[in-house]
């Protein structure tokens, strides 16, 4: 249980009562076991300590100030009519500019460095993830293995994951805490998330975005294994549990459910993610020119024969 | 078909604490219409208080509604406090999730709309007319009407209750769960009809002040010596004006795509849900800021009073709330980050944002300066501004950490989100009514409010907050995500146990409120505010009586200077005896407004349920009503001398000046620079 | 809409708060304000969703430039009446006040009655508001304003008794400045529609 969060305790040092407490952070965003959330804790615990420059001073003058210049305290200067000071509107302007400023420059810099959008550099082949959210459960598509999984998802570690995700019910939020930033899944729309995990472990996901009543338990587990040998073997065995997910099987696994187990499925649709995507997209006739689009187009009428969102 | 939607099945009998709540009401409200009835008082709260114009007897009723709802909201917020203390480890607690999904929803609407709007609406109706020394706002039928379409909305959030249901879409709806796919039943309907009732009497009163403080300041009272209080109110009405069409447009186009099959922002047909986002919170993000720049004018009126001080940097503080308010409103895609705008986009706003907290900075040194060389009395206001300061000073950093796109991935929709938002809007608005609340108390009633226990309540208040809301950074940072109905990770447990105790804490310093409140109104006497300037203040609206006549001022003031009333003592002119009266034009009270406010209310519910026929006839009486008002032309009159001095007479007489045998001298010489000594 | 006080009445009044003809005017134009920002929020709506025509028509297929300038003619026309109503209401002429008021009130109703013709048969002929997001938007932003004017059409009939029944009094005129004020919005926001959702969607 108890971890070592080494910048957390530079963090909280200010304050040992809850460092202490704050040490065991397992599981959350101060315990990073990827890259990006490595990154993303490093830059809050940055801005936290630029802000402070400004935070303390005015917590510490508070306390002093009102102390000192308490109605009792007869010795201390009263001035009833000084209300302006040149040299002081200065300085609680200026300051606060800078600091301001160079927190400017962090966000503009990390933000594009943390950018969800951004492909991550690596000499390992990334892993391609297609995420739909669903009512009330994550449906995970591995296009190139042609298996597809509910509430579970693996890759090994150190291997960038690219995630595309889209929604087939109300507005989600795909997120892994301790493997960096979270992105939206909406309907008719594809968002990307790019995520490496560089320890070996299972890792909680869940959806961070109220989604109905099925929400508090549309968790899954992402699996960080330690070698592409036991992720293989994890794709082996999704394989030999699997059923067939075709356009039947995901019109039935789309209708609302709660707290699901994890589930294998073999991919029968390699076009599963493009036509739940183009279920919802705004202008249709535009599609099927080719012949790839006319498939999409075709399998896209299958599900929108029995619409999932009206049935509640 | 007579009823629309509306069956029997609609009232949850089988719901015992609904059926609990609902029967606690209404024998709450049995006990008021007997003790009414007993003391024949119906007249008189016909004639003097639901028909007034009064923009002081409105300004108290705003803040009684206010105070019902902080009751209710925070009625919801212990539930779900206690649900998610018990409902961990595999246990699903005291509530489904069809029903906390409504709690959580009613919380939030409830508390910013119901609560610290109508708070916030009700001190700056008591006191920006008196601070700039006007005899009531530049349309009083206006400002009642305002009121009673708040009442209409309010009477339809908490009818929800009891007939049908709320929405379970969290206080944003967001589409396309409360599109009618999702949300089907009329929770989401409730919703909206409610917050579009409000917000056109919000957008009303802001119309309504803006006039009345350009228009009707007492003469001499340039725009830069207005008060401060008077100018972050000034900033907030613009806000309104230029922000809560955007919610009316937002909710209209929801509204369509439920009743008549439109596809603004359902996911087919091309419609665009992240519109809704975008409009939503162009209007929410200005919101939080019409909420809390007025707490921010209190916490400058009490920390320059309570120092003896003028306030350091008034022209700085209206600069910075002009920033503030301007920024505001180019802020608000940082509630949506993880939605994928692209990295340029998210760093834009995100800096925008950071930049908001030069000036709020800038705000907080200028009440530290104004405390500097001063003399700091600690009465309960000034406890809740340092409270205040420091409460906010955190609230404010976790916000800049928030507006980092980087850093917000992973704090965004946490609990980390959810102690940051309270921390800002408790730690500042909250705290800010409530400092104006005991501050202005006097000014509306005549006497002062316990100090012993306000202060008692600022400690419940204060200490409670920080249990109950620096568990749920914890929780954040323990990756704990919000409106979750259970949880099963057992580190989460002790932080959730704590935070249950802090909303017990904070309920004892409600409790100690109202305590407080009967305490003080049954020790009245020993209390008396008989000079009208209980805190020897700077602004004009302590230099009238408390409670000031219904036309405010017998002679209005003329204004030198930024603390007008000050300078007015300082010259010895305060307590001067006028030696004439002029007539005294005032409008009269009008039942128009309650009148509407009930068609209203009628025509809600009717859309609500589809009730089509009951709809038209809701219309129709307002349409009715409006015609009758507009066609009326008994609308006004003249306070004769006579009257007038009467009523003054009898307030120089409670201060001990003798009228009769009055020299401007006599004045000059005794009372120089001091308030004249009390005779309670 | 407030305490609208006789100037003749008010002239002995010692203080200058309630002058309130310039206050009721200054509060009109802060409605106006708001209205403006309604109109944008659905300009606004129409500029995301005009391209989602789903499965149904564009604006190409439906506009029909000729008629829509028939419609923009009656609203202008109607602007130009009103005005004349506004300078014989300054010179105290009641009779030519109404009468310009009954022209602009059938210039306005003229432009309503053309307005739910169009909706009428794009309904009938399948191009409802429920078909595409582009279609809502349509309805939503035209409809919109046909609602203002229809208001505006109330307003007209409720001033017109006014002035009949007591004449073009402070407050009656006051009024009817509102009104113009309004009016004159209407038909500015009208050109925009006619601009962003006519024009473009022709083009």
């Amino acid at each position: 249980m108890m971890r070592n969060c080494r910048p957390t305790r530079l963090l909280w040092g200010l304050s040992p009562a809850l460092a202490a407490l704050l040490s065991g952070c397992q599981g959350g965003i101060l315990d990073p076991k990827g890259q990006i959330a490595a990154d993303e804790k490093s830059l809050i615990i940055t801005a936290t300590l630029l802000m402070l420059l400004v935070v303390i001073p005015v917590i510490v003058m508070t306390f002093l100030f009102a102390w000192k210049y308490r109605a009792g305290n007869k010795d201390a200067t009263y001035t009833p009519k000084w209300s302006h000071s040149n040299k002081i509107e200065a300085v609680v302007w200026i300051v606060p500019i800078i600091i301001v400023s160079c927190l400017a420059v962090v966000t503009w810099e990390t933000t594009h460095k943390l950018d969800p959008y951004r492909p991550l550099e690596s000499d390992k082949k990334p892993i391609n993830v297609q995420v739909v959210a669903l009512n009330w459960k994550w449906l995970f598509i591995y296009p190139d293995l042609n298996i597809a999984t509910v509430n579970q998802l693996a890759f090994p570690k150190d291997v960038p994951v690219n995630f595309r995700i889209t929604s087939d019910a109300a507005m989600n939020s795909f997120f892994i805490p301790q493997l960096g930033g979270q992105i939206y899944a909406m309907a008719g729309m594809e968002t990307k998330l790019h995520l490496i995990a560089n320890e070996a472990g299972t890792y909680k996901g869940f959806s961070a975005n109220y989604s109905g009543a099925g929400f508090s338990g549309m968790k899954f587990n992402a699996i960080a294994t330690p070698t592409q040998q036991e992720f293989d073997a994890w794709v082996a065995r999704a394989r030999s549990a699997a059923k067939p997910l075709d356009a039947e099987a995901y019109i039935q696994l789309a209708k609302p459910s709660e707290n699901n187990p994890a589930a294998f499925y073999s991919l029968q649709e390699p076009r599963l993610f493009s036509a739940v995507l183009h279920k919802y997209m705004a202008n249709r006739q535009s599609l099927a020119a080719t012949d790839e689009q006319l498939k999409i187009d075709a399998l896209t009428k299958r599900l929108c024969e029995t619409p999932v969102i009206k049935e509640q | 078909m007579l009823l629309g939607k509306l069956t029997l099945d609609a009232i949850p009998f089988h719901e015992p604490i609904i059926m609990g709540a609902l029967g606690g009401a209404g024998l709450v409200g049995l006990v008021v219409m007997g003790l009414l009835t007993k003391f024949g008082k119906w007249g008189y709260l016909w004639k003097e208080w639901l028909t007034s114009v009064d923009h002081k007897k409105i300004g108290v009723m705003y803040i009684i509604v206010a105070m019902i709802m902080l009751l209710r909201g925070f009625a919801d917020a212990m539930m779900m406090r206690a649900q998610l203390a018990i409902a961990t480890d595999g246990h699903m607690g005291i509530f489904p999730p069809e029903h906390y999904d409504q709690i959580f929803t009613a919380h939030g609407v409830i508390m910013i709309i119901f609560m610290a709007m109508p708070f916030m609406t009700g001190l700056m109706n008591i006191v920006v007319p008196l601070q700039i020394g006007a005899r009531d706002v530049a349309f009083p039928f206006l400002n009642s009407l305002s009121f009673w379409l708040l009442v209409s909305a309010v009477i339809l959030v908490n009818l929800s209750l009891g007939v049908g249901n709320f929405a379970r879409t969290g206080w944003v709806a967001y589409p396309p769960l409360s599109e009618l796919g999702f949300s089907p039943d009329v929770g989401v309907d409730y919703y909206t009809w409610a917050l579009q009732i409000s917000g056109i009497g919000t957008t009303l009163t802001a119309i309504n002040f803006l006039v009345t403080i350009i228009k009707m300041r007492a003469p001499g009272m340039k725009l830069m010596q207005m008060p401060i209080f008077t100018w972050t109110c000034t900033w907030a009405n613009v806000l309104i004006v230029a922000s809560f069409p955007i919610l009316t447009g937002a909710l209209a186009m929801l509204s369509l795509d439920r009743y008549l099959d439109f596809h603004f922002f359902t996911a087919e047909a091309g419609g665009n849900a992240m519109m809704y986002l975008n409009l939503f919170w162009a209007w929410g993000h200005p919101e939080v800021y019409i909420l809390v720049l007025p707490a921010f004018g209190i916490f400058s009126e009490v920390i320059s009073t309570f120092s003896g001080k003028r306030l350091f940097g008034h022209t700085s503080m209206i600069i910075a709330s002009g920033v503030i308010s301007v920024l505001g409103f180019m802020v608000w895609l940082h509630h949506f980050f993880t939605m994928g705008s692209g990295a340029n986009v998210n760093a834009f706003f995100g800096i925008a944002t950071m930049v908001i907290s030069v000036p709020t900075g800038v705000k907080l040194f200028n009440w530290l300066f104004t405390m500097y060389r001063g003399r700091v009395r600690f009465t309960p206001p000034v406890l809740w501004t340092l409270g205040f300061m420091v409460t906010f000073s955190i609230g404010g950093m976790t916000g800049v950490l928030m507006a980092v796109p980087g850093a917000d991935f992973v704090l965004h929709n946490s609990l980390f989100l959810i102690a940051h938002f309270h921390n800002t809007i408790i730690g500042g608005a909250v705290f800010g009514y409530l400092a104006g609340f005991a501050y202005w108390f006097p000014k509306a009633f005549g006497f002062k409010l316990n100090e012993k226990l306000g202060k008692l309540a600022f400690a419940f208040w204060q200490v409670g907050f920080m249990f109950a809301f620096i568990p749920l950074y914890v929780l954040g940072f323990l990756g704990m995500t919000r409106r979750l109905n259970h949880t099963d990770n057992p580190a989460w447990d002790p932080w959730l146990y704590v935070a249950c105790f802090g909303a017990v804490l904070i309920a004892c310093g409600i409790a100690t409120q109202l305590l407080q409140l009967y305490v003080s109104v049954r020790d009245r006497k020993q209390n008396m505010d008989v000079t009208g300037d209980p805190w020897n203040g700077h602004t004009l609206e302590w230099a009238t009586s408390s409670p000031p006549p219904f036309y405010n001022f017998a002679i209005v003031p003329r204004v030198h200077d930024i603390d007008a009333f000050t300078d007015m003592k300082e010259k010895g002119i305060a307590y001067a005896v006028p030696k004439a009266y002029a007539p005294i034009h005032m409008p009269k009270n009008t039942a128009a407004g309650i009148f509407i406010g009930g068609f209203t209310t009628v025509l809600g519910f009717a859309l609500i349920w589809h009730i089509w026929w009951l709809a038209i006839v809701g219309l129709l009486g307002i349409v009715g009503s409006m015609l009758a008002r507009a066609y009326d032309n008994d609308l006004d009159y003249y306070v004769q001398p006579d009257e007038v001095e009467s009523v003054e007479r009898s307030h120089f007489e409670r201060m001990g000046i003798d009228v009769d045998n009055y020299t401007e001298r006599d004045d000059k010489a005794s009372r120089s620079g001091s308030r004249p000594t009390t005779t309670a | 809409m407030s305490t609208y006080v006789d100037h003749a009445h008010n002239a002995h009044d010692d203080h200058e708060h309630h002058d309130s003809g310039s206050q009721t005017v200054l509060g009109f134009w802060f409605y106006l304000m708001t209205d403006c920002i309604l109109f944008a929020t659905a300009f606004a709506g129409y500029a995301v969703l005009y391209r989602n025509i789903a499965n149904g028509v564009s604006g190409k297929e439906i506009f029909d430039l000729p008629y829509v300038m028939v419609e923009t003619a009656a609203l202008l026309l109607s602007s130009i009446t009103y005005g004349f109503a506004m300078i014989a209401g300054h010179k105290g002429n009641k009779t030519a006040v109404l009468g310009w008021l009954a022209v602009t009130f059938a210039c306005g109703a003229a432009f309503i009655g053309l307005e739910i013709n169009e909706f009428h048969h794009l309904i009938s002929e399948g191009h409802g508001p429920q078909v595409s997001a582009f279609l809502s938007a349509f309805f939503g932003l035209v409809g919109l304003h046909g609602l203002h004017v229809t208001a505006g059409l109330i307003w007209m009939t409720v001033m017109m008794i006014e002035v009949a029944k007591t004449g073009l009094t402070g407050r009656a005129m006051t009024r009817l400045n509102c009104l113009s004020l309004f009016w004159h919005f209407l038909d500015i926001v009208w050109i925009c529609v006619f601009t962003v959702v006519y024009l473009k969607g022709a083009m």
